[in-house]
């Protein structure tokens, strides 16, 4: 879809923001808002480029940088922090071979840390993309990025 | 027809459809089928019945077995003992005792005589058929109101309830719409906060999850007892199965003349929009939501004005968390006095509990204001998984008091704790066991703080920073002399001058973790 065609599904009205800031970044091939993403939304918006940067930098699921193929991001709240997810970190920075906010050479993932998802029963738990994952174990976590390496 | 002799209800939530959900029901319906049972066994998807972290959850009915974990390798072996030979299939049965194979509600630790208000329909009816919601009486109230009560008596029924906020400021539901109702203006709003995001907490995703219906129709109450025709939900981005089912609940109420023009051939008129938020903690505070609403970055607004009178786009605004509007239905429908029957004197009611960390049982579970921290650990969640004892639970997510095994008598409600210097909050438990390291607990808190401080005022901005420094320092062994004073005054000052409940809250588990291991800390200090 191009960006005309996402932003024609809304009334061109600021509440309606956060909606299109989530489209234009999930139509992203890099997953990202780019310039060109916000300047056609305050364009649409008929607000100035500072005022829809300044909402995009804002909240965490937006990204201003490109990232890769697979969002990974693990939650470090402390109902995680309590099953483990520390060294889980440490688990994903190695296989991965990048810091938090890192993404790998071969653009398959980035590496992000987040607040609680709300899973808190199946602690530590992650998010690729849109799915969640939970009880996680170094194996399990093998087994989930390996599984996104081949239908990647 | 053909009369079905089994049900199984399948719990279909975010937790269950982690654990592969989906495939176990389409193998259920796939083998049952091959063995000839389609016209016997009808196979049901429901919301979460409770039971967390146990993998995949089925219930077959009658016999009210619980069966947990079930992979759809289990599933032939299922379908043929239990459905076709008619014997439980033990290996799979979630039980308590090694000889109580059919289970039945009472035995399954976390369903323990749950006196259940908010959830009554969650995990019995299927969340996506309203019908289903309707036969269980729902609509009934909305109904009710419409044609035999009027708008101030709604409001004088509710206030009489005692409901109060429950997504952790407990401020009297129906003053709240009361103060709406008399603010000047023709046009007003019903806004359910449905931002979780509260390290711990997961209720109002369960109901959403498992009844969006009953959200609704307390959303439609209040939108008639305040004169407001609009209502938005502001659901965290995240939470995606929360989003969809309830836009389904919203259409198929639009369909039946729920939502609309002229609901029920009245001349109240209500419609609801669902809004998606992007990811920031400081949005669970009602002006910070009400900026996002609007467009804008996520900062709390300066109070007063408060939303009641000058709220959304400056109309009236009624801002309710999801546990507060489905406690509202029910209310109606039995009466305030009913309601008054649960809970205490001063905290009317139930709350929604998650209980989660080093426990036997993490779950969902709704218990009368007053019920202690023990008959919630103990009774409802099976104790402490790991055989070791009791250290600490942190009760209220990360804006909560850290409780010690001093506290675990003490009755929980928002009115008791308060006079504990604790919080029930959102009503997260996250228990610790003697094997956990506290200092490791206050500084992922810290963290989180210092994350999602929204950098409006200093106090928080810098105070989250500081706070960040000290107790990393802490953490790794080379703390300072004073460091334990200076976490202690930080959070203070942030208490007293930050803008916002968010940084205000910080002064809770700092000083609770210092009240009851100030020595486990000193440990740390060279």
């Amino acid at each position: 879809m191009n960006r005309e065609e996402i932003l024609k599904r809304f009334e061109p009205t600021t509440e309606n923001i956060l909606y299109i800031l989530h489209d234009l970044q999930d139509n992203n091939p890099n997953r990202y808002l780019s310039k060109e993403d916000i300047k056609v939304c305050a364009e649409y918006l008929n607000v100035p480029y500072s005022y829809v940067h300044s909402v995009a930098s804002f909240y965490t699921m937006f990204s201003l940088k490109p990232r890769g193929r697979n969002i990974i991001r693990l939650c470090d709240s402390p109902p995680c922090h309590l099953m483990g997810s520390g060294s889980l970190l440490d688990y994903l920075k190695n296989a991965l071979n990048v810091d938090i906010g890192g993404t790998t050479e071969d653009g398959l993932f980035t590496l992000e840390l987040t607040s609680c998802l709300g899973v808190c029963g199946v602690a530590p738990a992650m998010m690729i993309n849109d799915e969640m994952h939970g009880n996680l174990t170094p194996e399990k976590v093998d087994a989930i990025l390996e599984r996104r390496r081949r239908e990647s | 027809m053909s009369l079905v002799r089994n049900h199984i209800l399948i719990s279909i939530d975010a937790g269950t459809i982690m654990a592969g959900a989906r495939a176990v029901e389409k193998a259920l319906v796939d083998e049952i089928a091959r063995q000839g049972l389609s016209d016997e066994v009808a196979v049901l998807e429901t919301g979460s019945v409770g039971i967390i972290g146990k993998g995949v959850v089925l219930v077959v009915y009658p016999e009210g077995v619980y069966y947990g974990n079930v992979t759809p390798n289990d599933v032939p072996e299922l379908v043929e003992e239990h459905l076709l030979k008619g014997r439980v299939l033990k290996r799979l049965v979630l039980t308590e005792g090694p000889k109580q194979y059919v289970v039945h509600k009472e035995r399954v630790g976390l369903l323990k005589e749950q006196p259940r208000i908010v959830l009554r329909n969650c995990g019995i009816i299927n969340p996506e058929n309203i019908e289903e919601y309707i036969a269980e009486g729902g609509y009934e109230a909305v109904a009710k109101a419409l044609s035999t009560m009027a708008a101030e008596t709604v409001i004088e029924e509710i206030k009489a309830s005692g409901l109060t906020g429950r997504g952790g400021a407990a401020f009297s539901t129906g003053l709240k719409w009361e103060f709406a109702r008399r603010a000047p203006g023709d046009i007003k709003y019903i806004i359910c906060n449905a931002d979780e995001g509260e390290p711990g907490t997961f209720k109002d995703r369960l109901i959403l999850e498992g009844d969006p219906h009953k959200l609704i129709e307390g959303m439609m109450i209040a939108g008639y007892a305040v004169g407001a025709s609009f209502g938005f939900v502001y659901i965290r981005g995240e939470y995606s199965l929360s989003i969809e089912r309830l836009e389904k609940a919203i259409k198929d109420a639009r369909s039946y003349g729920l939502l609309g023009k002229g609901i029920l051939n009245s001349n109240f008129s209500f419609d609801i929009k669902v809004m998606k938020g992007a990811g920031a903690y400081v949005c669970g505070e009602e002006t910070a939501l009400i900026e996002s609403l609007e467009g804008k970055r996520g900062h709390p607004r300066n109070k007063p004005p408060y939303p009641v009178t000058e709220g959304l786009w400056g109309r009236p605004t009624v801002v309710n968390n999801v546990e507060t509007l489905a406690n509202v239905p029910e209310i109606i429908r039995n009466g305030s006095s009913w309601f008054r029957s649960y809970g205490t004197d001063k905290c009317p009611g139930t709350k929604v509990y998650t209980i989660i960390g080093k426990v036997a049982n993490p779950g969902l579970i709704e218990a009368e204001m007053g019920t202690t921290l023990r008959d919630i650990l103990y009774e409802y969640a099976g104790g402490i998984k790991t055989g070791k004892s009791f250290k600490c639970a942190l009760v209220g997510g990360a804006a909560g008091a850290f409780l010690g095994p001093d506290m675990l008598d003490a009755k929980m409600d928002f009115v008791n704790l308060r006079e504990y210097a604790a919080v029930l909050g959102s009503g997260a438990i996250l228990v610790m066991d003697e094997g956990t390291d506290v200092v490791d607990m206050l500084k992922s808190i810290i963290h989180f703080f210092k994350h999602e401080s929204c950098g409006h005022c200093v106090p928080c901005r810098l105070g989250t920073a500081q706070l960040t420094m000290i107790i990393d320092r802490i953490a790794e062994s080379k703390g300072k002399k004073g460091d334990i004073e200076m976490l202690l005054k930080i959070s203070e000052v942030m208490r007293d001058t930050a803008f916002c409940p968010l940084g205000q809250s910080l002064y809770l588990p700092v000083s609770s973790s210092l009240k009851y291991f100030r020595e486990e800390l000193l440990d740390h200090i060279q």
